[in-house]
């Protein structure tokens, strides 16, 4: 019986340990003291992460991906939150069509989206620009951040806009004091995931980087090619911290607009 | 003052024809999307329709691309060895994803704890979760290390660059898409059956063979389904952890493109979209699939 109780619990610890540790090997290989990739290490130090911030060759392509995945929030957000505003309204079959372009970039396969791009964005010089990068990149951000502005626009209760109406608010001052404000937290999900997205992109930035816009996973990638040096443990550690940070956050975002919503349905009700 | 009067007079010029009345408030949703559907077409949809295009068009009409794949000895085996892979690593995702939805589903003070553990390596870039299973199977990796530690080996075996690294990894990198799914479903069936099954005399075993693992099968079909779609299409992983001879379909694509060799990219481009679309035709068709999809994937 004790064992029927324990035997489960060992599983599930076991499949988890399998998850995480991977993440936390290269975090504590980052930190390693040795010239090789050795584990454990034999002693642990920065040398790694001197190695990173003193080097020209992993700081620019780093500030071009925070360059390119800054832009791409912006345009992504912008032009995400307005489509999901209207995609809310429009006819059903309308609706369909509408979503299926802007969702589809998550289901097509990464190598056909990043070709397809290449082929085009190859015949108008756009090939090894940061602005062919934020192109792109938009078109994959952009499903994240409609589908997250989506959802918390159907959690608003219509009423609230009805009433602001009806009370005679203007449609502007309706959207900018009522439906805003609600759907914030989805917005602000939505331009974390964008960022991410971007910023973690590797397919697309191999086939149009070239050699004018060198993102940082394609950094990582070229130098895999060579050496695998601790280096890009210590490159990998920092992207994890911050991918984690964003999307921690974007996640209690996202659960504390469900609890609010809760709260003011049931106090509706 | 005439500038006050100008739009009034404006507005009266245009209300006027009131043969063809136009309610502007109806085209707002349309204008609203309409700069997103515009970008999505120009930066997106028409560059991968013009490079699909390039199947049939090359050099002029024709369908001879598609009907020399059925002699194509690299494609067959190319398209063999990623149908394969994608089998085996969804199995995979199957077998370790259950348990670990249930314990998450489960938990109680532990929950939170164990969604971090899954979310922190699906939320960490497919490079360096490859970039991990690159350190831990190498020559003289983690894994070789502790297999001569514990004697089961005598000398390093060669793990990375085989298949077998590509499989580990890409359970590793899709685990969370299977588990996430399944936990939704499991999380929506009434407790209450559960007690009085139980309160029936049914064993835990029997408890769940009649009544968890059937009201779960939504969240498995869409998890599997899911999985199956993206393996389809994976192509950094194999890329970095694989071995030399075993490529992937997307592998061959990239390679073709490299030689230039549009007509062919475009095609295999073709077969693995069309690949992956009628998978998911099929598991929308599918009883509660489409739901659960549709909550998993935000």
């Amino acid at each position: 019986m004790i064992l029927a109780r324990i035997l489960p619990a060992g599983v599930v610890g076991l499949i988890l340990f399998f998850l995480a540790f991977p993440i936390v090997v290269v975090a504590i290989v980052s930190f390693s003291s040795a010239t090789y990739l050795t584990f454990p290490p034999p002693a642990f130090g920065l040398r790694w992460y001197e190695a990173y911030f003193s080097n020209p060759d992993w700081l620019k392509p780093t500030w071009v991906s925070i360059w390119v995945a800054c832009a791409v929030v912006v345009l992504a957000t912008f032009l995400g939150t307005l489509a999901a505003l209207g995609i809310a309204r429009l006819p059903k079959a309308m609706r369909v069509v509408a979503a299926g372009l802007i969702l589809s970039p998550l289901i097509v396969p990464g190598i056909v989206v990043a070709i397809g791009i290449y082929y085009a964005y190859s015949r108008y010089g756009l090939v090894g620009t940061p602005i062919a990068m934020v192109l792109a990149h938009t078109c994959l951000a952009v499903p994240f951040v409609v589908t997250s502005v989506t959802a918390s626009l159907s959690g608003i209760d219509p009423r609230l806009e009805q009433a602001a109406l009806s009370l005679g608010a203007t449609p502007g001052a309706t959207f900018f004091q009522v439906t805003l404000p609600l759907i914030q937290p989805g917005v602000l999900v939505g331009a974390l995931f964008a960022f991410i997205t971007s910023f973690d992109e590797l397919i697309v930035a191999l086939f149009i980087s070239g050699t004018g816009a060198v993102t940082l996973p394609r950094r990582m990638w070229d130098d895999l090619r060579f050496q695998i040096d601790p280096t890009i443990a210590a490159v990998s550690t920092l992207t994890i911290v911050l991918t984690a940070a964003l999307m921690g956050a974007a996640h209690l975002l996202r659960k504390r607009a469900e609890r609010n919503r809760m709260a003011t349905s049931s106090a509706a009700a | 003052m005439s500038e006050v009067a100008q739009p009034a007079s404006l507005a009266l010029a245009v209300s006027r024809p009131q043969t063809a009345p136009f309610d502007w408030r109806r085209a707002v949703p349309l204008l609203l999307a309409a700069p997103l559907l515009l970008y999505m077409l120009v930066f997106y949809a028409l560059p991968v329709v013009a490079m699909l295009l390039r199947s049939v068009n090359d050099p002029s009409w024709t369908l001879s691309h598609y009907a020399t794949l059925f002699d194509d000895v690299v494609f067959q085996k190319t398209f063999w060895i990623t149908f394969n892979t994608s089998v085996t690593v969804t199995l995979g995702c199957l077998i370790l994803g259950y348990p670990v939805a249930m314990g998450l589903v489960r938990a109680k003070a532990m929950a939170p704890f164990i969604l971090v553990i899954i979310l922190l390596p699906f939320w960490t870039s497919v490079l360096v979760r490859s970039y991990a299973w690159m350190v831990l199977l190498g020559r003289h990796g983690l894994v070789n290390e502790a297999l001569l530690a514990l004697g089961m080996i005598d000398r390093p075996i060669r793990i990375l660059n085989t298949p077998l690294a590509t499989q580990i990894a890409m359970i590793h990198i899709l685990l969370p898409y299977m588990i996430l799914p399944i936990a939704n479903a499991l999380r929506q069936i009434d407790p209450s059956l559960i007690r009085a099954a139980s309160g029936l005399g049914s064993t835990p075993f029997m408890t769940f063979r009649q009544i968890i693992l059937p009201l779960s099968m939504s969240g498995v079909a869409a998890g599997t389904l899911l999985t199956f779609v993206l393996a389809l299409g994976f192509y950094i992983t194999p890329a970095m952890v694989g071995g030399p001879r075993d490529i992937t379909l997307s592998m061959l694509i990239a390679q073709q493109v490299d030689q230039l060799n549009w007509a062919y990219a475009a095609t295999l481009s073709a077969v693995l979209l069309a690949t992956a679309l009628a998978i998911l035709a099929v598991a929308r068709k599918l009883p509660g699939v489409g739901n659960a999809f549709r909550t998993s994937m935000r």
